[in-house]
């Protein structure tokens, strides 16, 4: 400070005077942001929970939960083994390793034996007859399994999908397979709403969208068969913005996906937006997708309110007029910006019968609700009959933000992401902030 | 000696500073942009150049908070913390408290591809704002950079114009 100073000994008075009074207002204002800090942080802290523990998790009666594991950074989807042994697909290499396999060897609930391969960073995890599918953002790789669910080669996996578009926004390559041995990705566009200039004001919508030829939709490919790429596989469905979670549901032998929507009707169109309708606005939506299915992005989106199909403002839209007639409806519409990340049919006989054959969704918690509330990181439940939705969605786990105030300010200790199924019925929930993965139980 | 009298001064700057802060925290502080009158006043007019210059800076302060709430704040949240993963934080930064011009380039032309901030990763697509105007830029910038626990030097228009001339 002396030194800084005097280097404007020369100077005159006001000079100094005016740094001073420079440096007095940085220090105020530093102050009153610090001041602002410690409010988040007494927040944090007057949470209660600290580091997660079992009773981290707010669950309806009968529900008991332990944590499975914890402290594995950016822990994605999951999966496991028929004899109970789970992977974990990290988007964040921890020491090195981007796969990590867990094993309760006493039954306690907690991993005990926990081992890390792989190399490379994603979120798609899932096993199947005798193999692991792992994706990172471009590729989607798949490992042998022996009898005992060891992988055979954790250095060598086979490419069965390579060269997919993955350009900085929805990049995450979300997989399934069905029972008849195709493999079912996703490849979220890479925009928010095709506007010639990605999320900028005033750019228009591009009708033919050039994004769809090679993203926002899901392919299908062989799951048996290395080296594939967009001329192997198939355009299953179209107009989809971006699926992170998405589940082969066995009652209806589909494909159900979950749609994360499309962002910034306010900050793009302030005119025609509020920022709470902005906020609610539009809907995320689970669809049951065929061959040729098509959800409408970017030229609708799914207005949960008006329980209409709403052409997007890039294109002429205003709120109000309709469109979409060639796309289909959702099976089920959800508060708009809650991040769907996990889905999960249930096909356990653990759960009370009410869960048979519904589904969990875990939806990562919203950004693009500020300045109202943020609202999510919880995990919902849907219960279905027929392969249809029987009643409306419910919480089922929450509390996974440490408190509502953490919610509110998307400070979130804990945000869902990845749900898989244990040989037992119960059920696996991942925490993509600290890498915690919790199991959750029915005990009568 | 000097150095004594320096010191001295500077406290009393400081002081003068902060109860000049106080005194005007209510008051609606005229619209003028303070980096004129820091090169205008700073030396004929000792007094009231630091009464203009420190009500200059809080008045750019608070028209760079509006700013900052219509055209930042969905992405870049409330408490400037970003979005994990996706929308960088603007808080102890480098991006923020380093170089003005790339801080200034970013809002005139965007950001876009994968940065890392403290061993974080972050891509969002940020659009240009090359419409807003020198002194809003300014205006956010300042705000920003003395805001959130941030501690920074004001930006002026004039350095946003110099630097908007050469950014293509």
């Amino acid at each position: 400070m002396k030194k800084f100073l005097a280097n404007f000994l020369p100077v005159r008075a006001a000079w100094l005077i005016l740094c001073g009074c420079i440096l007095a207002f940085s220090a105020c204002a530093g102050d009153a942001a610090r001041d602002t800090s410690k409010v988040a942080t007494a927040a944090d802290n007057g949470s209660g929970t600290g580091a997660p523990n079992d009773d981290g998790l707010i669950l309806p009666a009968g529900f008991t939960v332990t944590t499975f594991a914890e402290g594995l950074g950016k822990a994605r989807h999951i999966a496991v083994a028929p004899d109970g042994t789970v992977f974990v697909k990290l988007a964040k290499l921890k020491d090195g390793k981007g796969i990590y396999r867990l094993r309760d060897t006493n039954g306690d609930g907690k991993a005990d034996a926990i081992t890390g391969f792989g190399s490379f960073t994603g979120t798609g995890m899932t096993v199947r007859s005798g193999y692991l599918y792992a994706s990172s953002d471009e590729e989607v790789f798949r490992y042998k399994l022996d009898d005992k669910n060891n992988v055979v080669n954790p250095d060598q996996p086979e490419k069965i999908v390579t060269g997919l578009l993955s350009r900085g926004e929805h990049e995450a390559k979300a997989i399934t397979l069905d029972y008849d041995g195709n493999l079912y990705v996703n490849i979220g566009a890479y925009s928010n709403a095709c506007q010639v200039q990605d999320r900028t004001k005033g750019s228009p919508g591009m009708r033919p969208c050039p994004i769809l030829d090679s993203a926002g939709g899901i392919w299908k490919f062989k799951a048996d068969k290395p080296g594939q790429t967009y001329g192997d596989g198939v355009r299953y469905a179209t107009g989809l913005r971006n699926v992170v979670g998405l589940d082969w549901n066995k009652a209806t032998n589909s494909l159900f996906v979950m749609q994360h929507g499309r962002d910034q009707l306010h900050d793009l169109f302030p005119d025609m937006y509020d920022q709470k309708q902005s906020a609610e606005l539009p809907a995320e939506c689970m669809y049951e997708l065929h061959q040729g299915s098509n959800g409408g992005w970017p030229y609708i989106y799914y207005d949960e309110f008006q329980k209409k199909k709403i052409l997007a403002p890039e294109f002429g839209g205003d709120g109000k007029k309709t469109a979409g007639e060639d796309a289909q409806d959702p099976v089920m519409a959800f508060p708009g910006h809650l991040a769907p990340n996990g889905l999960l049919f249930y096909t356990g006989d653990q759960f009370p019968a009410k869960y048979k054959n519904g589904a969990f969704i875990a939806f990562h918690g919203s950004w693009n609700r500020a300045p109202e509330p943020q609202k999510g990181f919880f995990v919902v439940f849907v219960p279905f009959q027929n392969g249809k939705p029987s009643g409306d969605w419910e919480v089922f786990a929450d509390n996974f933000s440490g408190s509502p105030a953490l919610t509110a300010s998307g400070r979130a200790q804990h945000r869902p992401c990845g749900l898989a199924q244990a040989p037992d019925g119960s059920i696996y929930v991942t925490d993509d902030s600290k890498g915690t993965i919790w199991k959750i139980s029915y005990k009568k | 000696m000097i150095g004594k009298w320096t010191v001295l001064c500077s406290m009393a700057g400081l002081l003068s500073a902060c109860a000049l802060l106080s005194m005007t925290a209510k008051d609606d502080a005229p619209r003028r942009p303070y980096g004129v009158l820091q090169n205008a006043t700073g030396i004929k007019q000792h007094t009231t150049g630091v009464k203009q210059n420190v009500t200059g800076i809080k008045a750019s302060i608070e028209r760079g908070k509006k700013v900052y709430a219509e055209q930042c704040l969905s992405c870049h949240q409330v408490d400037a913390m970003g979005v994990s993963g996706m929308t960088p934080p603007l808080v102890k930064t480098k991006w923020v408290l380093g170089d003005k011009t790339t801080l200034v380039q970013i809002v005139l032309k965007g950001l876009t591809g994968e940065i890392e901030i403290d061993g974080d990763t972050y891509h969002n697509v940020m659009a240009p704002h090359s419409e807003l105007s020198n002194q809003q830029i300014a205006d956010v910038l300042t705000y920003v950079r003395s805001s959130f626990g941030n501690k920074a030097r004001a930006i002026t228009p004039a350095e946003v114009a110099a630097i908007r001339a050469k950014t293509k």
